[in-house]
């Protein structure tokens, strides 16, 4: 956590310090190409996991539902705080 | 939508090549490759933040609710995961809240599931228990990434967030100021990683 953190602020001050070099904008490109390369990655441990391989058709569709059940909780508890977070920026006199 | 079926396909492509060569993987973990990436990927995130000019608006526009997301994103989660319970009558509702409790960090909450529930349980179903949390936790991960922009007309611009989990503040960061074009979102999306990444142990070890 603390890693990540410290790379995102390290990352945030050399962007600031760049932010006149040209060329520096395209970091949102090679970002997705990172992105790509890790779930390539992500995809080999899956794969080249027996276990997890051979039990995909007997639990998977029950992991499915909990990961659905959990993604449509969320998506309703997000719902919500935009109302918390609306109305308290009324009182609060922000936008 | 081109750029989420490249991703996609790295995705499978990646399946497809460790399923059939599983030396690929161990060699991946060997040089530790998705840290390094996800390393570099939270850099590039930074980098392009830093680059964009209005920083100092950002990081001033912390609010102390912001703190409340992840609570929310908690209580939804569980609440919901909770129903599986009335599907799957074989497991107790504390091993369905456990398995739902990782908010896509599933290799913590497979490794603390199989850990806790190997020492009441036995190994066989620990082992079970901590392949689905596996599973469940990686398709949270795999949804928020390539749905960010479905939950963002849905559930609003924070409904993104909530759905990545832990994965808001690395891996679905890009996506989430992609999708919501809401680069202000940062800060609420850094928090919510870090709170969850607290409660994930402990929710784990509550429910185990």
């Amino acid at each position: 956590m603390f890693i990540i953190l410290s790379l995102l602020l390290l990352g945030m001050g050399a962007g600031y310090a760049l932010r006149g070099m040209r060329g520096v904008h395209r970091v949102e490109q090679s970002t997705r190409f990172t992105i790509m390369l890790l779930l390539f990655a992500f995809g080999v441990s899956i794969g080249s996991n027996r276990a997890l391989v051979a039990d995909i058709a007997q639990l998977g569709w029950r992991a499915m539902v909990i990961a659905l059940l959990g993604v449509v909780g969320s998506t309703v508890a997000a719902g919500v705080f935009q109302r918390v977070w609306k109305n308290s920026g009324k009182k609060g006199g922000a936008a | 939508m081109k750029g989420n079926l490249l991703l996609l396909l790295s995705l499978l492509c990646g399946i497809g090549l460790g399923a059939a060569d599983a030396t690929l993987g161990e060699c991946i973990r060997h040089y530790a490759l998705p840290t390094c990436l996800l390393a570099l990927l939270v850099l590039q995130v930074g980098i392009g933040l830093g680059s964009n000019g209005d920083l100092g608006a950002l990081l001033r526009s912390f609010r102390w609710q912001m703190l409340l997301l992840p609570v929310f994103t908690i209580v939804g989660t569980l609440s919901f995961t909770a129903l599986a319970a009335l599907l799957f009558r074989d497991w107790s509702v504390g091993d369905i809240l456990a398995m739902g409790s990782g908010f896509g960090y599933y290799s913590l909450s497979s490794v603390m599931i199989a850990d806790l529930k190997s020492a009441t349980a036995g190994a066989e179903v620990a082992t079970q228990l901590a392949a689905v949390a596996l599973m469940a936790n990686m398709v949270r991960e795999v949804v928020a990434l390539f749905g960010s922009s479905f939950f963002n007309g849905k559930g609003g611009r924070f409904a993104p967030i909530s759905v990545a989990g832990i994965n808001s503040m690395d891996v679905c960061l890009p996506t989430i100021l992609r999708t919501t074009g809401d680069k202000g979102l940062l800060p609420l999306a850094v928090i919510h990683g870090i709170v969850l990444e607290i409660s994930v142990p402990l929710l784990i070890t509550l429910f185990c």
